[in-house]
């Protein structure tokens, strides 16, 4: 089957959203634990650093997850390349 | 072998009708299901209200569930390949997240995971974060492109995409290889939650527990493993948060801890200041650091130091006599002499382990304080070890072929992908609730244990001295009766299999606790025993030997050698192999090296080809084996590795995180030989647009069973 210009730009939006959603997740995990030492002033009775590492950063993965989930089906079924029968 | 029709079976509950109507089904079911089993554990409460003794409540517990684990294999018995390698996939997104959940959290996690914290503090986050964020390469990169692809195992889609027979032999061998050191790690937690829960010997335990899941994988395959796991879900959670629950408000009086544990933690760190300045506390630190150095003094001197040492023992008893000095001062000084090691070698073993105290010598770890260390620099190589240990544990978590396969059971790819969700979502619900655990124990160890009298010791912590020195030691160093913070030697282990104690719930909770981390312990051996088996019956026997064998013939094999599997990992695990927590995290490392390149840019870069994905997966493993090779411990006995390990380590690094360079290297081999060698067939690159979009058919393989 041969690409339409259609397929490359829903591909390219799949690629876009990887992206960045990639790059939150390079953030919360690698950046932000780099920067523990410095960011540990109290937060609720946590240091944020402590806060973020325990919870804070895994409520980010199940968002990040969550966005992703939601935009691509919404994706596949405006760049008509859903599948046939589902649900 | 397309078109396998949609067969109905005899099957009971888990035969398909229509997608909805199937999900509202199992919905119904696995309701009743949970009421049930609380039912049961009320009863139970009740029972030992009325005298039911610990030990019944024990095998009680224990042949329910594993009884129920077979039952499930029993209902869902089937010979068809595709319901015995992807569960007919029609496994809806919620309840394989489910499954998942099951198939992910180990012994490791649900017993191992809190004590880490208690031990480590913001260093054991490296665990929450790394096997939590995993998931979100597992969703962006893998997950619905290998559900497109719609094959069964993880080499399959290496042999599909990087054609002939080469990318996939190298991926069984990466597969078995890191999927049977982690099982073996998993047998070894069965046999002794078994043995903690009856009483019987480990070796019978380990058969005990292991019986009811192969009954189960045996007869069903994914697809009895997948409902079973989300039975051994739903009793791992509720184990897991009753006592935490519990202990949140016997604290705070507020049932969320991991809300109010950041207050819990605030009082934990004044605690430790406290105890960092106690004159008693200097004081018992003191009394190791002296035997410590002692001990280390003896080391160097030896074999002098070994008769010098008996000499001036023999010479004291002699004096104390000649001196007529009191009876117990002369009984005490012969005690001495004959606690004294027998000979050398005894007396070298003794030292070195009395060196170790070395370790109780120090002051206590400040919980919350990020990448600890006495200087800048000590901190830095800190700070670069959590971040590399982070960085494997993710891309390891999202490289586990046992994971990875439980993407393929899904309905179709938009299943696949709320899948991802739905199983970090309930991973996330135990590991979420793991540092609060951590603290709380802490508080009420720091504030309640501490500063009691030997006398009067509370009641859990004298039960579990006396049950497991290894797990709780209180020793009066000081012989002043007052339990100080550094005369108790804590194992991890305890924490979540006392914390039922610690808050004062019945001995019922207690069983729930370990019948939870049982099922922990075989949801994922189960997980893993068929990864092994399908990988040697259906890439190895059916896709290299013997392609025209008969689908009755493929699954037959398959049981076999299961069987086998599972057999060959349970007589290893009960030799207790050394240092299983390393071979838990080698697991990672070493299936990030192995997979995680080849995988990923097998579906975002056309141009990877089978001499790149060939060589830079054995690169990636073969670096990830050099390096835990010349640095662990005991990897380097078994080797016979010469050479410090600090002259082998590179940049700080310690071997656990091995994967830190395995994992570059890996895409950089791919891609440079990719370069140099020619690009794949057209054929390959219609495969590879075939996974990128959910609706294109077409490409050399062919989708079934959906």
């Amino acid at each position: 089957m041969q690409l339409t210009a259609k397929h490359k730009e829903y591909w390219s939006k799949n690629l876009a959203v990887t992206g960045f959603l990639l790059f939150i997740w390079f953030l919360v995990t690698f950046v932000m634990g780099y920067y523990a030492r410095e960011l540990s002033f109290n937060f609720f009775g946590w240091t944020f650093a402590f806060w973020m590492a325990a919870q804070g950063s895994l409520i980010i993965y199940v968002v990040i997850i969550w966005y992703y989930a939601r935009y691509m089906n919404n994706l596949d079924r405006e760049y008509d390349v859903h599948e046939g029968e589902d649900e | 072998m397309a078109g396998i029709p949609e067969t109905t079976r005899p099957g009971g509950m888990f035969s398909a009708g229509s997608h909805k109507g199937f999900k509202s089904q199992l919905q119904k079911v696995y309701t009743w299901y949970t009421g049930g089993f609380i039912a049961f554990v009320i009863l139970l409460a009740i029972a030992e209200q009325m005298g039911l003794s610990r030990q019944w409540i024990g095998y009680v517990f224990l042949l329910a569930t594993v009884g129920l684990y077979a039952g499930i294999g029993v209902m869902s018995r089937t010979s068809d390949a595709a319901e015995y390698y992807v569960a007919g996939r029609r496994v809806p997104a919620l309840f394989n997240g489910m499954a998942t959940g099951a198939d992910w959290m180990s012994a490791a996690s649900f017993i191992g995971m809190a004590g880490t914290l208690y031990l480590t503090g913001f260093g054991g986050l490296a665990f929450v974060m790394g096997w939590t964020g995993g998931y979100c390469l597992v969703a962006l990169f893998l997950a619905p492109y290998l559900r497109k692809f719609g094959q069964f195992t993880i080499p399959d889609f290496l042999g599909a995409r990087y054609g002939g027979h080469i990318p996939r032999t190298v991926g069984i061998f990466a597969a078995i290889l890191c999927s049977f050191t982690y099982v073996v790690a998993q047998i070894y937690g069965v046999g002794l939650i078994t043995t903690r829960l009856t009483g019987v010997p480990f070796e019978l335990g380990i058969f005990l527990g292991l019986g009811g899941i192969l009954v189960c994988s045996f007869l069903g395959g994914m697809r009895a493993v997948t409902w079973t796991q989300v039975a051994q879900y739903i009793i791992l959670i509720i184990a897991y948060m009753i006592p935490v629950i519990w202990l949140s408000v016997k604290q705070t009086g507020i049932p969320i801890p991991q809300i109010v544990y950041g207050k819990q933690l605030e009082k934990v760190t004044a605690l430790e200041e406290k105890f960092i300045k106690d004159p008693k506390e200097l004081e018992v630190r003191g009394i190791f650091k002296a035997r410590a150095d002692a001990a280390s003094a003896n080391l160097k001197g030896l074999p002098g130091s070994f008769d010098a040492g008996k000499t001036k023992l023999a010479g004291d008893v002699e004096k104390l006599k000649a001196d007529s000095a009191p009876a117990d001062q002369v009984t005490a000084a012969e005690k001495a002499l004959a606690a004294y090691p027998k000979d050398a070698a005894a007396a070298k073993a003794q030292w070195t382990k009395d060196s170790g105290l070395a370790a109780r010598a120090g002051p206590p770890l400040r919980h919350a304080e990020a990448f600890p260390g006495k200087d800048d620099a000590a901190r830095d190589v800190s700070r670069r070890n959590f971040l590399a240990l982070v960085f494997c544990l993710m891309v390891g978590t999202a490289a586990l072929p046992h994971i990875l396969m439980r993407y393929y059971t899904t309905p179709s790819v938009r299943q696949a992908r709320e899948s991802v969700f739905w199983s970090l979502f309930f991973i996330f619900l135990l590991y979420f609730t793991a540092p609060a655990l951590g603290v709380l124990a802490k508080f009420d160890v720091y504030s309640l244990l501490v500063g009691s009298e030997f006398a009067k010791l509370p009641q859990w912590a004298a039960a579990w001295a006396a049950v497991d020195p290894t797990l709780l030691s209180i020793v009066d160093v000081n012989k002043d009766g007052i339990v100080q913070l550094a005369e108790i030697a804590i194992g991890g282990d305890i924490i979540v299999l006392a914390t039922p104690e610690i808050a004062g719930l019945p001995y019922v909770v207690s069983g729930l606790v370990a019948a939870g981390g049982l099922a922990a312990a075989l949801s994922t051996a189960d997980g893993l025993l068929l990864t092994i088996a399908n990988a040697l019956s259906h890439d190895f026997y059916y896709k290299m030997l013997d392609p025209n064998a008969s689908t009755a013939r493929r699954v037959t094999i398959s049981k076999i050698l299961l069987l086998v599997v599972a057999l060959i990992a349970a007589s290893v695990a009960a030799q207790k192999p050394a240092d299983i927590l390393f071979l838990v995290s080698a697991a990672f490392s070493l299936a990030a090296a192995a997979f995680f390149p080849a995988l990923t840019l097998g579906i975002f870069w056309k141009r990877a080809n089978k001499w790149g994905a060939t060589l830079g997966m054995i690169a990636g493993l073969g670096i990830t084996f050099y390096y835990m090779a010349t640095t662990q411990p005991w990897l380097r006995g078994v080797f016979g590795v010469t050479g410090s390990i600090a002259d082998n380590t590179w940049w700080g690094i310690s071997a656990i995180s091995a994967g830190l360079w395995g994992v570059p290297l890996g895409f950089l081999v791919i891609i440079v030989v990719s370069l140099i060698t020619p690009a794949p067939e057209r054929d390959v690159q219609e495969l590879v647009e075939h996974v990128r979009y959910p609706n294109l058919i077409g490409g050399t393989v062919v989708t079934e069973g959906r």
